[in-house]
């Protein structure tokens, strides 16, 4: 008969991955970059605000964007069109996260030289990439009005891990019953540190104060 | 697809663990997964079948599945729950400033190697 040896392992498959986080945390410290991983839902505006950011940051600091998607490359090429900033795809094979060391990997292929600031545009979920770090200095995500304010109670984990909250599409607020300040409650049980700054990415109200916050991180980042 | 993504992780750790140990050839691998981590356990074991039988170190194993129970702590009267059965509500004062304690770990517990000499 044979016998069945075991093994003990006990770890958690978080936990590389989190080693591999705070190292690349660590790198981009030292280089003085500062890499902000933006999630949401699919639709959410993530690219139309960025343009618009983008655009009222673009003479003040030297910036990068990487774009997350499965396996089209037209938010990178929007970005570049309307901004003039390189942006670059990251192949995710398919995943519907990005981990700390596809990041890195996405990070070779940009040239960190003088970059002030890199944007991550995550893959559109708002599950998995709550719990893969990817050795960003902040994360950030985008709520838009028509997914409803109840996004914070339905997808916990998400809101806790963000250290600002973006509602997007305020524009369209008459035509949703979306009550904000119901809303940055539910924020607040998840998460009391969370930043929340209402926009519309089309009008551009409010994208100012999402501008200033992200100068205010990077200058932040780099002196501290 | 998301627990395919999770099985290459597994298998990451395990040959890991393997080259550790001076383990030529693993037989059977035990996961404690929580109830609310996003895993379908069935989905799971599929996608092992598929990637372990890739690999000489892992072909033929059985990933074992050991599911841990979702708890939830109530921060209002701090009395702990079920959280798949009430959810995000404390059903004993009804708050919702609630935290969830035990549910999410997706986490490999043993590998099991046959030992034939
Ligand atoms: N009304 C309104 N529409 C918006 C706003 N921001 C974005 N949209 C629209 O919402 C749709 C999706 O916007 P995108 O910027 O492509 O969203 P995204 O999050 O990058 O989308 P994916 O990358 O496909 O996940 C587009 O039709 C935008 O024009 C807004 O503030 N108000
Ligand atoms: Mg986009
Ligand atoms: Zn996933
Ligand atoms: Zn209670």
């Amino acid at each position: 008969m044979d016998e069945v040896k075991i093994i003990e392992i006990k770890k958690s498959i978080f936990a590389d991955n989190q080693q591999d986080a705070d190292a690349l945390r660590k790198e981009l410290k030292a280089k003085g970059v500062y890499l902000l991983n933006l999630m949401s839902a699919p639709g959410s505006g993530k690219t139309t605000t960025l343009i618009r950011t983008l655009n009222l940051l673009k003479d003040k600091l030297h910036i990068a964007v990487m774009e997350a998607d499965i396996d089209s490359d037209v938010d990178a090429v929007k970005i570049q069109e309307a901004t003039g900033i390189p942006s670059i795809q990251l192949h995710t094979g398919g995943m519907c996260h990005l981990d700390a060391e596809m990041t890195r990997q996405g990070l070779d292929n940009v040239d960190l030289e003088g970059i002030d600031l890199v944007i991550l545009e995550n893959v559109g979920n708002l599950v998995c990439p709550a719990e893969f770090d990817t050795g960003s200095c902040r994360n950030a995500m985008i709520l838009s009005v028509p997914e409803g304010d109840d996004k914070p109670l339905k997808y916990p984990l998400m809101f806790s891990v963000c250290d600002l909250v973006v509602i997007n599409k305020t524009d369209v607020m008459p035509y949703f019953d979306f009550d904000l300040d119901k809303c940055k409650e539910y924020i607040r049980m998840r998460n009391p540190m969370a930043k929340v700054i209402p926009i519309s990415a089309k009008t551009g109200e409010g994208v100012e104060a999402f501008a200033d916050w992200l100068l205010a991180e990077v200058r932040n980042w780099k002196n501290q | 697809m998301h627990e395919l993504g999770i099985v290459f992780y597994i298998i990451r750790d395990v040959k890991e663990a393997a080259a550790e140990h001076h383990v030529e050839h693993v037989s059977g691998v035990v996961m404690d997964i929580g109830e609310v981590s996003t895993i379908v356990p069935a989905y799971l074991t599929d996608c092992w079948r598929w990637a372990a039988d890739k690999e000489d170190l892992l072909r033929g194993s059985e990933l074992k599945i050991h599911i841990i129970p979702a708890v939830t702590l109530c921060g209002d009267c701090q009395k702990e729950y079920e959280t798949v059965r009430y959810g995000k509500t404390c059903p004993y004062c009804q708050g919702g400033n609630t935290w969830l304690l035990r549910g999410r770990e997706v986490e490999i517990k043993e590998i099991e190697v046959k030992d034939n000499n």
